[in-house]
């Protein structure tokens, strides 16, 4: 079945009700598991909500509350990226993180926090002294006092992961519908049908993964929601390549009670990120960028590493992130076939593989495949396809022949990238989607050189082209 | 998808190995230094062109006025950008198109990749004529959402050029530089109807004609105004402005014109020192580098200027790059410049020698600016004039002589003016 042909009549296991990146790895697990799984995305192209802005860093989970759900979920999460990252061709940079305290207070506060990181089961932390801290990162303020190191904190490809996950979903048989929202469902007792400007989709259950339309989702499905949205924006200030040497570990604050904080680190593109910053906003859709806000971001960042005020910037972008009124998770299981997936705010990509793994393993029922009926089903032998390195991690497309041209200079994407990007079950369906697959006009130049090769290879691909219908 | 790599990338499997000297850039400064020394006999030169087709900026400003100094007539972009790749072959210049320089090593060597995949040139000088881009939307700090139909004029004329896409009809130009007009210029030959031209500052940054060329087209010409935030989701939808009109315009679309910076990504992982003042490398009055193979010309050197400056820069630093191979120009650090007051200045050294490649200092200011500017040698002035000068502007002096001990060029500002 490809995404072009008409919804399929017959009976899905599972319907997942959203594609960022907790709806990828959902997706990923069941299909693996032997479920005949359809993921459902109302946008263009997959991750187009609140997985498309985060710092992209994997988390150990050393902050997170002792005991919740949220922690062992990112700690499960973390030890399976990289168990698989290798063979889905997925990178890690392992910089390793510092958690450091800025002032008196914020250093009395860094002892509690390593026995809390202990807690978690993140027993490498040690603590760093003003000399060996300035040894660490001699790039660092002069009012940096001490910090702690907690090595397992590292850099992914934000995109690039859940991308893989739903491509390996896709090679165990699971459904992508985009621009396809839910819009009505009716549950009759054994299984769910859902209303989709598609047609309608039969599931015996369904896992709300909606992020910053969770509660609507419930409340559309079930009448009922125990919790509610509330979006939180972060700003992020992005640098050109050369501040990427500024810093080797990502630079983090001493967390409050409601954000992380403000975070300097590399990217995995080989660029220097500062951000986000935490604010609460009613609209679900948009991100707006606030200059008096970035500026403010930019010092911060130019406190913590002094010399990137000499630093161009590269881009500027914002996020939201499906907040709730709680700090945990918001998972539920409903008694109408139903689990929601709900408030997974800053840990999701951390978190994913993890929660995936625990939503599966509590999952009450088998599969149709394998339900252990005597049908003599077994589970197909599983398959690793790698996705395109487009990070600095790894070896660069345009490093081999063949590779047509670059297309986008400054971040060296080429032709083959671009195109590869544009084919197969996961094609990009959007500029911003095929922005994620390759990384083309993100760069400093943001399309000074490549918009008009861009616009010729993508004429006529996008449900929403780059330049509208009526020009 | 009707999708070609080859038709883009033309096969390239023919690098020489051991050309004499190796132009990275083939806008008009790179075609002019690449054409005079091929003439002049110095063996093979070749010209390495990221893009598709060579010629530069040129090649998508469908416009007038290019070519009088070179060619002697009135001509469009694309023609004279067609007449220099011409004039280079004929003279046995070879152009590759579709080869991306990704490091430059001492010897002189530039390591390239294409579609053939990786490799490496050496070559006895190399000269850099990378141009220069405009400033982005992030650049400039720019609130508000992230749709489609925000571009610069680059962007907008190869669009417009390459493509025949027309990526919205009612757009706002952001900026008063030469660049701006042309951007102008650019939609009315497309079919645009900007809905207003904003300047931040005070005043029109173009000198006349050019900055009445709105009232001419009836276009209002917002100055004292800044974007306060771009509107929409997957498209633009309105524009917010701040200052004198701080008021909501229904755009379609934003043109983010001028403030022009060097493009030097190779500078930073190269071993050649960069100036901070211009972004581009630091250079002496023959266009030589910290490492005398290599040297650089147009606008990578100071953006940004005109064509037919470049294209004369480019010449110039030929002919000091010529020589060079001959032994009549011996390489020598010379002195740095000292500088106070301004933002950037080109040639940074000055080193012994006559016949100079860049025959004058280059000025930049940031912000606007009223006062002394002084070219200070050895203690006194020794050229100076009252100035008042906006950010973006030509401003020069004389060059200072090689056998100086000190050499400063100092700004003292009377008052800095307001936006």
């Amino acid at each position: 079945m490809t995404e072009h042909s008409p919804l399929p009549d017959d009976l899905f296991d599972i319907a997942v009700i959203g594609a960022g990146v907790v709806g990828c790895a959902l997706t990923r697990a069941f299909a693996m598991a032997g479920a005949r799984v359809i993921l459902l995305e109302k946008a263009h192209d997959i991750l187009d909500g609140a997985s498309k802005g985060n710092s992209a860093i994997l988390h150990t989970g050393f902050d997170a509350p002792v005991g919740s759900l949220e922690a062992a979920c990112v700690a499960a999460g973390h030890a399976e990226y990289l168990d698989i990252h290798d063979r889905l061709g997925l990178p890690v940079m392992k910089t390793g993180a510092l958690v450091i305290a800025w002032t008196e207070d914020e250093e009395a506060a860094l002892p509690a926090l390593m026995e809390q990181a202990r807690q978690n089961g993140v027993n490498d932390v040690h603590f760093l002294d003003r000399t060996a801290l300035r040894e660490a990162e001699p790039g660092l303020g002069a009012a940096a006092r001490a910090a702690f190191r907690v090595p397992r904190e590292y850099l992914i490809d934000p995109w690039a992961a859940p991308l893989a996950y739903l491509t390996q979903a896709m090679a165990h048989g699971a459904a992508l519908r985009r621009n396809c929202p839910v819009t009505d469902g009716a549950f009759d007792g054994t299984g769910w049908r859902l209303t989709t400007p598609q047609g309608t989709v039969r599931t015996k259950a369904v896992i709300n993964a909606a992020g910053l339309y969770g509660d609507r989702v419930d409340q559309m499905l079930l009448g009922r929601s125990n919790f509610t949205i509330r979006p939180r924006k972060g700003q992020f200030v992005v640098y050109d390549k050369p501040a990427f040497d500024l810093a080797t570990h990502i630079l983090l604050p001493v967390p409050s009670k409601t954000t992380k904080g403000i975070v300097v680190c590399r990217t995995i593109w080989g660029n220097l990120l500062v951000g986000p910053t935490a604010e609460e906003q009613e609209d679900r859709e948009t991100a707006v960028l606030v200059p008096a806000t970035l500026d403010a971001l930019r010092r911060r960042g130019e406190e913590i590493l002094p010399a990137l005020a000499q630093h161009d910037i590269t881009a500027l972008y914002a996020g939201l992130r499906p907040a709730t009124e709680e700090k945990e998770y918001r998972v539920t299981r409903h008694p109408e076939n139903m689990v929601t997936v709900g408030g997974i705010r800053s840990t999701g990509l951390s978190a994913a593989l993890g929660l995936a793994r625990h939503i599966l393993d509590g999952w009450p029922q088998g599969f149709g495949q394998g339900d252990g009926q005597g049908t003599g089903w077994t589970a197909p032998a599983t398959v690793w396809p790698k996705v395109p390195n487009i990070s600095e991690a790894g070896p660069r497309d345009w490093q081999s022949p063949g590779h047509g041209g670059i297309l986008c200079h400054c971040e060296m994407v080429t032709e083959r990238e671009v195109a590869a990007a544009l084919t197969g079950p996961l094609a990009a369906r959007s500029l911003a989607g095929l922005k994620r697959r390759t990384r083309v006009t993100m760069g400093r130049c943001q399309g000074y050189h490549c918009a008009a090769r861009l616009g010729q290879v993508t004429d006529g691909v996008f449900s929403q082209p780059m330049v509208p219908e009526d020009g | 998808m009707v999708y070609s790599a080859s038709r883009w990338c033309p096969k390239m499997a023919d690098l020489p190995q051991n050309p004499a000297v190796v132009i990275v850039g083939s806008g008009p400064a790179g075609l002019a230094a690449a054409t005079l020394l091929a003439e002049a006999g110095v063996g093979p030169v070749i010209v390495l062109e990221r893009a598709a087709t060579p010629g530069g900026v040129p090649r998508h400003c469908a416009h007038s006025p290019y070519g009088l100094r070179e060619f002697r007539r009135l001509m469009t972009g694309p023609a004279y950008a067609r007449a220099l790749v011409a004039r280079a072959k004929a003279a046995g210049v070879t152009i590759h198109s579709g080869v991306n320089v990704t490091q430059l090593l001492p010897g002189p060597e530039v390591a390239v990749t294409s579609d053939v995949g990786p490799a490496r040139i050496a070559a006895r000088l190399v000269m850099l004529a990378t141009g220069a881009r405009e400033s982005t939307r992030a650049q400039r700090m720019i609130g508000g959402t992230k749709p489609a139909g925000v571009l610069s004029t680059g962007a907008l004329q190869a669009l417009i050029h390459e493509d025949g896409l027309i990526p919205f009809r009612r757009p706002v130009i952001l900026g008063t530089e030469l660049v701006s007009f042309s951007a102008l210029l650019t939609c009315r030959l497309a079919g645009i109807r900007p809905m207003a031209m904003i300047e931040e500052t005070g005043r029109t940054t173009a000198r006349k004609p050019s900055g009445l060329l709105p009232f001419a087209l009836g276009i209002p010409l917002l100055t004292g105004t800044s974007v306060a935030e771009v509107e929409g989701r997957d498209r633009v939808t309105g524009i917010r402005m701040a200052g004198a009109h701080a008021d909501r315009l229904g755009a379609d679309g934003l043109i983010v014109t001028g403030r022009f910076r060097p493009e030097a990504a190779l500078l930073p992982q190269s071993h050649l020192v960069r100036d901070p003042g211009t972004g581009g490398p630091e250079v002496d009055q023959f266009g030589r580098c910290s490492d005398p193979c290599y040297f650089a010309s147009g606008n990578l050197l100071r953006p940004v200027e005109t064509a037919g400056w470049c294209w004369a820069e480019g010449r110039s630093v030929g002919e000091a790059m010529l020589r060079t191979l001959k032994g009549t120009l011996a390489p020598d650090p010379g002195l740095r410049i000292g500088s106070s007051g301004v933002s950037a200045m080109v040639p940074q050294r000055i080193a012994p020698g006559t016949d100079p490649a860049l025959d004058r200092l280059q000025i930049r200011v940031a912000v606007p600016s009223r006062g002394r500017l002084s070219l200070q040698v050895d203690g006194s002035e020794v050229a100076g004039r009252d100035l008042r000068a906006l950010p973006e502007r030509r401003i020069v002096l004389p060059l200072p002589r090689p056998d100086a001990l000190q050499i400063e060029v100092r700004l003292a500002q009377d008052q800095q003016e307001g936006p």
